[in-house]
Order: structure tokens, then C-alpha cells, then sequence
């Protein structure tokens, strides 16, 4: 039991990309310390190699190397000849989640939940277990990020992805993403309003460790849960983003401890320093602590 | 120039030293060495006939080319000659002797370099033909090491350690009778340096213990400089005679791994853990001392602890080795104290010995030898180094591959590891799909008691000896696990690998650092592969 009896749950910071056509990462990337793990079986496998990805991420799952990390598979889109074969090896594989890529409105959701249900069913998983992670990468995505996000209960997620929607959109990335600034907006309040997690855009230059941390406090700032990643490199990184300082630690334990002094005592209305605080203030000094655990495991 | 005397003495003596040749003899004036009377005064130069004619007294050591130092060496058939591998990959001393000793008809000659490498890979023709038949080195790569790991010599092959070379020589059993040592730069008179010259290899070290312990010493020069060329490694009343010859070595060999850091993440993983493991050691502390070591993983923990030593505050006594430009970076930034160098792996380092007074040339001997009145190794708080494979009590092979094919060198590992206060291994946990962490070793190298920490990718393992060490780093959030666990990993991920199988016939002796022998290199059986 933790120090507060209600912290929060907080949702992955990193999300980091492992090629499944890759047997060496496949077999050492356990040990980065990403929040959850992404087996990538679309973009980062080319397309003869398509079938022994597959192959490799199904025993991947298998191994006890993986066990106990969070492990989602990025299965090939809805509209290629490779997505039900993805989706009946993955589930059952065991993935805990899959992330559809280029969701661009609510009915491919929903056919990704039918198929799911299906293959629960076939091999004995609980029904509604396997959970959604929605990648919005296009216009029409953006646009219609609420009906995606609100499409499914199996929805834990929705992630922005920028490369395809930026060419989408005729848009040009720059440092300072006023390009991306409307879409990370809408996803946001897709996310908010279905009350799942929400992961902002991968920063491709592995190099640029300033440019990351830049773009991942704009993200931190605007209310994302986290970045998808491409590199390990970047998963120490963001989660110092992530970090509360002491200070804000203090501040948050303060609060929460306040608020338990009253539920204790009785009484309605919590008192910080002679300042009366409400509901949403406890929870979000919940968020800052749980935060902080999660930093002093890396 | 005439010197006829020098070398018919030299033929008729070749372990003896040319000058104690030179002479009639110099044991008769030593007054306290035999009972026999002085002989009396018969002229100044009576004993001396070398110091008569000018040209003879300044210029008596220069050779007009290989083929005459050779042959004024006394070097007979069955004799032992020696090199240093100060140029590493670069190295081409060792090949033009040979080929020369070759040409002039030598049989039967040991071969002590005190490292081989795979730009050697030729000497397996000078072998077959009986140029070579017996080898002591600290270790081999390529097609040498191939070959001799397929059986290519009938006498095996001697692998030794750094400072376990120089006790094999105090001990009487490597007897060297002549070192030919490539340098950059010479005098006439046989002052040499590495850190002169076009091609410049920085510390000496290894080459200094052959010239003060073989019998003749030929220095063979790029770059004949006027005299005295001073600061000098290697001293004008060790060198018997001067060779002059287009070019020793490659500098730019001599780099091991890229100066730059790694962006590899599984080693720069590997590398945080193994600054935090001595940051959280013990003996991280105001005035510790560290030699780093040159894989990709070692330099970038040299980074990491910097950047936790600029942080904290906390400064390096000095530093040993085997030294990168990193070490340099490290002291230019106030970091280190001292630095003393038997040996440079890059560019930077060579050029700063040159220059930097805090940065100190140290001989082998001095560095890591178990019998000298003082090496520096046995001052060390910690060490970071490599290893091929680790077994469940820590021994270490740094010598053969999974396949059984010698290709690393024993180098100062042992030498550094059981002196040292804390010796810390690094590596991946699987190498490819080649698991490092083994029930048993292809060749033990370096026992598992002076091994204090394994730090991999997937975990820390600290020897079940150092029970207080695992409790100081699990305190410091550190991934602790045990070997066996490791080892499980590895299984679980690779599968356990089918044992090798070789053959009765033995092709090299593992020599522990004191000349004893810890282990035993058989002929790889192929024919069932």
C-alpha cells in the first residue's frame, strides 16, 4: 500500500518502436526502460519481410523476456492484405493492445473491435480485452478525432502521427510546430473527452537531443501522456521531461496530505496554507506524485 | 666507416651485449667482479679501441640497412627476437625484420612481440617455412590467429599477459637475444622516442622493457634525428645499434574504436550503468584513481563518470593505462591528476604526452609487471574491462571466440583486474545471437576472484565475494541480479549453445600473469562442423 491511500494511475510516458523484423532488437529492447513497448509490423517492415515480422513478434510475445513489460503491436492498417492475418496472430499471441495506424474515422475502429471480439473468441481470450490504440495520421483523422476516440470501450489511447498527415496537409515541420499546433489540439480533446491517454508525434532527428527535449515539453505543456518514440536514446530523455522537480513534489505531497487530513477529520473543504482547494487541484497533486515515482524508476 | 671488430665480436656472443663486446673485456677492469689482478695502464684507448677513430665513436651504431643490423646483431638460428606492438594494426616492423631474417636463411627463431594483430597475418608463411617456429604474445587476430588456432605450429603458441611478459623474462624463460624495436625517431646513438616524427605512437612502454633486457637492442628508426634526441624512452647505453627504414607503422592504425562517442543505445546503456556502478562503489572518492579501458562502452563510461565527477566535485588522482584522448579530455577539464601512459590508442593521447608534463610514460614493467619492486596497477581503485565470455564464478576469457578461434589478446586484463580495488567487466549479454555469460569458459584468462563486478545490458551482477558491493549498489537503484540469472537470460534468448569440440592437440598455453599456466588453447575440431 502507498503513502496515499488513491494515487494516481498514470498512463505510459514513452512508447518506443521496435522493428519486429528485427530478431536482435526484438530479443534485447526488454531492457530500455520504456513505459510500453511498440512491435512494429508496419512502417519499419518492408513488405517481403512482412510474414516472418509476424512471426517473430507472435513468439516474441511468448517470451519471458517481455513478460510483465507493457507490449502493444502497430498491426498494418485495416485497408492491406496483411491486417487479419496481424490481427489473428497478435491476439493469439497474447498482445495486450494494438495500435491501428491511420485511423481516419470511427468505423475503422469499430471493424478493428469486431475483429478483435472475433478472435477473442477463438482462442479463449476474455472478450474486450485486447485494447485499441488509435493512430491518427491524416486530415480526416484529425477532424473526426472525437468519434474515433469515443468509438470503442477498448480504446486506451489515441496517438498523433505527423509524417502522413503533414503531407496530407501540405505542411512543412518545423522546430517550432506551429504546423502541428491544431492537430495536437484536437487529439487532445478527443482524448480528454473519452477519458483515455494521449501520445504526441515521434521526433525523427535521434541526433537532436535539445530539439527532443523542446518538442517534449511543448508536448508535456499542451496535456500529452507521452511521445511515441523511435529511438532508446530518447526514452531517459523524455522521462526526465516527465519528472516533477523536488519542489513540485513537495508542493503536490503538501496538498494530497491536506486533503487527507480532511477526509479524516470530516470536513468538506480542504485547506492549503490558508487557501481553500478543491477536487480537481487534489487530483492533478495526485498526477505530480505519481509522476514522480514513475521518474525515480527511470 | 669501419667496424669489422664489433661485428665478428657480436657473431661470436649473441646474447652478450656489444658494448661488453666491444672491448677485450670489460668484466677484466672491473675491479670488484673477479679475483685476477687489473691489467695495467697500456694507453688510454687500450680497452676502449672503439673511441679512437671519430666516425667510429659517433657514428659506430648505424647500420646502411636491416640486412647488416641483422647480421651485426649476432642473431643466430634458434635464437629468440623481439618487438613491440606500440603501432597496433599499423605495425610494420615486425614483418620487415622477419621478411629480412627470411631472406638471410634463419631457422628456428622465437617470436616475442609483446602483441600480434591481424596486419600480421603473413608471419603464418614465415612459420610454415620454419622461419618461426615457437610464439609468445599477448594475443593475435585474423589470419595468424586462425591459423595457429587450426594447428599451424607444432610448438604452441605462449599467450601472456602485459605484466605477465616481463615476469616470463625475469623468470629466465623468455630469454630475448635481439629486440628490434621500431621508433619514430632516433639519434645516432640510439635515443628514441614516440613522440616525435611523422609517425608518432606515443608511449614507449612496452618497447622499453626489451631495451633494457635483451641481449642486443636495434633500434629501427623512421626519422634519424640529430642528437641527443631528448626526452628520450629508449637510452643511448641500451641500444646496440641503429637501423634506418622507410616507415615503422601506420599511426592511424593505432586507434582502437572511433575517438567519437557511441550512439549505439545498448551501449550507452551498458555505459551508464557501469559510471553509476563506480560512482556507487566505494571507492568513488576525492583522489580515487581508474584506468577506462578503450571498447565503445569504456569510453563512454569515461564520459558518463566525467560528467558525475564535474557534478559532484570529486577528482581523479590518475589516471593508467592504455590511454584514449578521452583520459586527456578528462585531466584538460581538471578532472584527473596524473595520467601514466604505457601505451596510447589515439592521436590525441600521443600528441598530449608530448607535451603535457602531468601526462607520464611508464614502462611496462612499471605498469603491470607482478614481480617488479613497484607496478602501478597495484595502486588502481578501479578498472573497466572487457570480456569475450564470463562464467558463473566470474573467470573471464578475453582470448578465443565461441567458434574456439583465438582472436582478442590477454593484454593487461589480468595484470589490471588483480590489482586493482574493484575491476568491472563490461558487455553486452549476447554478442549477436553469441551469449557472453557461459557455465564454462572456451580459455580462462583471467581468474573470476579478482573480477569484482559484470556490467551488461540486461543487468549488474556483482561477485557473490562482494557481498557489501551488492548492497551499496542495489541502494543506488542499480538493476542488481544474480550471474545465474544473467546466464538464464541468455539461455532463455539464445539457447544454450552446443558445446565445441576440439582435439587432443594442444596450440596454445594461457600464461597467468605470475608464468604460471591457468589454462590451455586445443586445436578446434572442424571436420564435424
Amino acid at each position: 500500500m502507498s503513502k496515499y491511500a488513491a494515487v494516481a494511475e498514470i498512463p505510459a510516458r514513452s512508447m518506443m518502436f521496435v522493428p519486429a523484423s528485427n530478431a536482435s532488437m526484438l530479443s534485447t529492447a526488454a531492457v530500455y526502460g520504456a513505459d510500453a513497448f511498440v512491435f512494429d509490423l508496419e512502417d519499419a517492415v518492408s513488405p517481403r519481410e512482412k510474414d516472418s515480422a509476424r512471426l517473430l513478434a507472435f513468439h516474441a510475445l511468448q517470451s519471458p523476456l517481455w513478460r510483465g513489460l507493457d507490449v502493444i503491436i502497430r498491426v498494418n492498417g485495416v485497408d492491406t492484405p496483411q491486417f487479419e492475418a496481424d490481427i489473428d496472430a497478435m491476439v493469439r499471441g497474447g498482445a495486450a493492445a494494438i495500435r491501428l495506424p491511420m485511423v481516419s474515422d470511427a468505423a475503422m475502429v469499430r471493424h478493428l473491435d469486431d475483429r478483435l471480439t472475433e478472435r477473442e473468441q477463438a482462442y479463449g481470450r476474455p472478450p474486450g480485452s485486447v485494447k485499441i490504440v488509435a493512430a491518427v495520421e491524416s486530415a480526416a483523422g484529425v477532424a473526426n478525432a472525437i468519434a474515433i476516440a469515443t468509438a470503442s470501450p477498448r480504446l486506451s489511447a489515441i496517438a498523433l502521427a505527423a509524417f502522413d498527415y503533414l503531407v496530407d496537409m501540405r505542411a512543412v515541420r518545423s522546430p517550432g510546430g506551429a504546423e502541428l499546433f491544431y492537430a495536437r489540439c484536437a487529439v487532445l480533446h478527443a482524448a480528454r473527452v473519452a477519458k483515455i491517454a494521449a501520445y504526441d508525434v515521434v521526433y525523427g532527428r535521434v541526433d537532436d537531443e535539445a530539439g527532443f527535449i523542446a518538442e517534449a515539453e511543448l508536448a508535456k505543456g499542451l496535456g500529452f501522456d507521452g511521445k511515441s518514440l523511435i529511438n532508446p536514446r530518447q526514452i531517459p530523455l523524455l522521462h526526465r521531461v516527465y519528472t516533477p522537480s523536488e519542489a513540485e513534489t513537495a508542493k503536490a505531497e503538501h496538498i494530497v496530505a491536506a486533503a487527507e487530513a480532511a477526509l479524516a477529520a470530516g470536513v468538506g473543504a480542504i485547506n492549503v496554507d490558508g487557501a481553500m482547494i478543491d477536487n480537481p487541484v487534489v487530483d492533478a497533486a495526485r498526477r505530480v506524485i505519481a509522476y514522480a515515482a514513475a521518474g525515480r524508476n527511470r | 666507416m669501419t667496424v669489422p671488430s664489433l661485428v665478428q665480436d657480436a657473431a661470436a656472443r649473441p646474447a652478450g651485449r656489444l658494448e661488453a663486446a666491444a672491448g677485450s673485456s670489460l668484466a677484466a677492469v672491473a675491479p670488484s667482479a673477479v679475483a685476477a689482478p687489473p691489467p695495467p695502464f697500456a694507453g688510454w684507448s687500450a680497452q676502449t679501441p672503439h673511441l679512437v677513430d671519430e666516425s667510429v665513436k659517433t657514428g659506430r651504431k648505424l647500420c646502411a640497412s636491416l640486412e647488416e643490423a641483422v647480421k651485426r646483431s649476432g642473431l643466430q638460428d634458434g635464437g629468440t627476437i623481439s618487438f613491440h606492438h606500440g603501432f597496433r594494426e599499423g605495425d610494420k616492423v615486425v614483418l620487415a625484420v622477419v621478411d629480412e631474417l627470411a631472406r638471410l636463411g634463419y631457422k628456428n627463431l622465437t617470436l616475442a612481440s609483446s602483441s600480434l594483430n591481424s596486419c600480421h597475418g603473413r608471419l603464418v608463411e614465415h612459420i610454415r617455412a620454419g622461419v618461426i617456429s615457437r610464439v609468445y604474445t599477448s594475443g593475435m587476430r585474423g589470419r595468424l590467429a586462425a591459423a595457429v588456432s587450426r594447428g599451424l605450429m607444432e610448438t604452441p603458441v605462449t599467450v601472456h599477459s602485459h605484466g605477465g611478459r616481463i615476469a616470463l623474462m625475469d623468470l629466465g624463460e623468455l630469454r630475448v637475444d635481439v629486440a628490434f624495436l621500431g621508433v619514430p625517431t632516433c639519434d645516432l646513438f640510439g635515443n628514441a622516442n614516440g613522440v616525435s616524427g611523422r609517425s608518432r605512437c606515443g608511449s614507449l612502454g612496452y618497447a622499453m622493457v626489451d631495451a633494457a633486457r635483451a641481449g642486443v637492442v636495434v633500434a629501427v628508426a623512421e626519422q634519424i634525428v640529430p642528437y641527443p634526441n631528448v626526452p628520450a624512452s629508449i637510452l643511448q647505453d641500451q641500444v646496440d645499434l641503429v637501423v634506418q627504414v622507410d616507415e615503422i607503422g601506420d599511426p592511424s592504425k593505432i586507434s582502437v574504436g572511433a575517438a567519437r562517442l557511441t550512439t549505439n543505445p545498448r551501449e550507452l546503456l551498458i555505459a551508464s550503468y557501469a559510471a553509476a556502478v563506480m560512482e556507487h562503489s566505494g571507492y568513488f572518492a576525492e583522489g580515487f584513481s581508474m584506468q577506462a579501458g578503450t571498447g565503445a562502452s569504456a569510453i563512454a563510461t569515461t564520459r558518463y563518470l566525467g560528467k558525475r565527477m564535474a557534478e559532484l566535485g570529486v577528482r581523479a588522482a590518475w589516471g593508467l593505462g592504455g590511454i584514449t584522448g578521452d583520459m586527456v579530455d578528462l585531466q584538460r577539464e581538471g578532472l584527473v591528476g596524473k595520467i601514466l601512459d604505457t601505451q596510447d590508442f589515439d592521436a590525441q593521447a600521443a600528441a598530449d604526452l608530448a607535451v603535457n608534463p602531468d601526462h607520464v610514460e611508464i614502462t611496462a614493467s612499471q605498469y603491470a609487471n607482478p614481480f617488479a619492486k613497484g607496478a602501478a596497477v597495484d595502486q588502481l581503485d578501479m578498472v573497466i574491462l572487457s570480456a569475450l565470455e564470463i562464467d558463473l564464478d566470474f573467470n573471464v576469457n578475453v582470448l578465443t571466440g565461441s567458434d574456439g578461434i583465438i582472436l582478442g589478446a590477454s593484454g593487461g586484463h589480468c595484470d589490471t583486474s588483480a590489482g586493482a580495488k574493484l575491476s568491472i567487466i563490461v558487455t553486452p549479454l549476447l554478442r549477436g545471437r553469441i551469449p557472453m555469460v557461459r557455465d564454462k569458459l572456451t580459455t580462462k584468462v583471467t581468474p573470476g576472484e579478482t573480477i569484482g563486478v559484470l556490467v551488461t545490458d540486461h543487468g549488474v551482477a556483482v561477485n557473490p565475494r562482494r557481498p557489501e558491493l551488492a548492497e551499496r549498489l542495489a541502494a543506488a537503484g542499480l538493476p542488481v541480479v544474480g550471474i545465474e540469472q544473467l546466464y538464464d537470460r541468455c539461455n532463455a534468448i539464445a539457447g544454450k549453445p552446443r558445446p565445441l569440440e576440439f582435439t587432443d592437440r594442444v596450440v596454445g598455453f594461457v600464461r597467468y600473469r605470475d608464468g604460471s599456466v591457468i589454462d590451455t588453447v586445443y586445436q578446434v575440431k572442424e571436420a564435424s562442423r
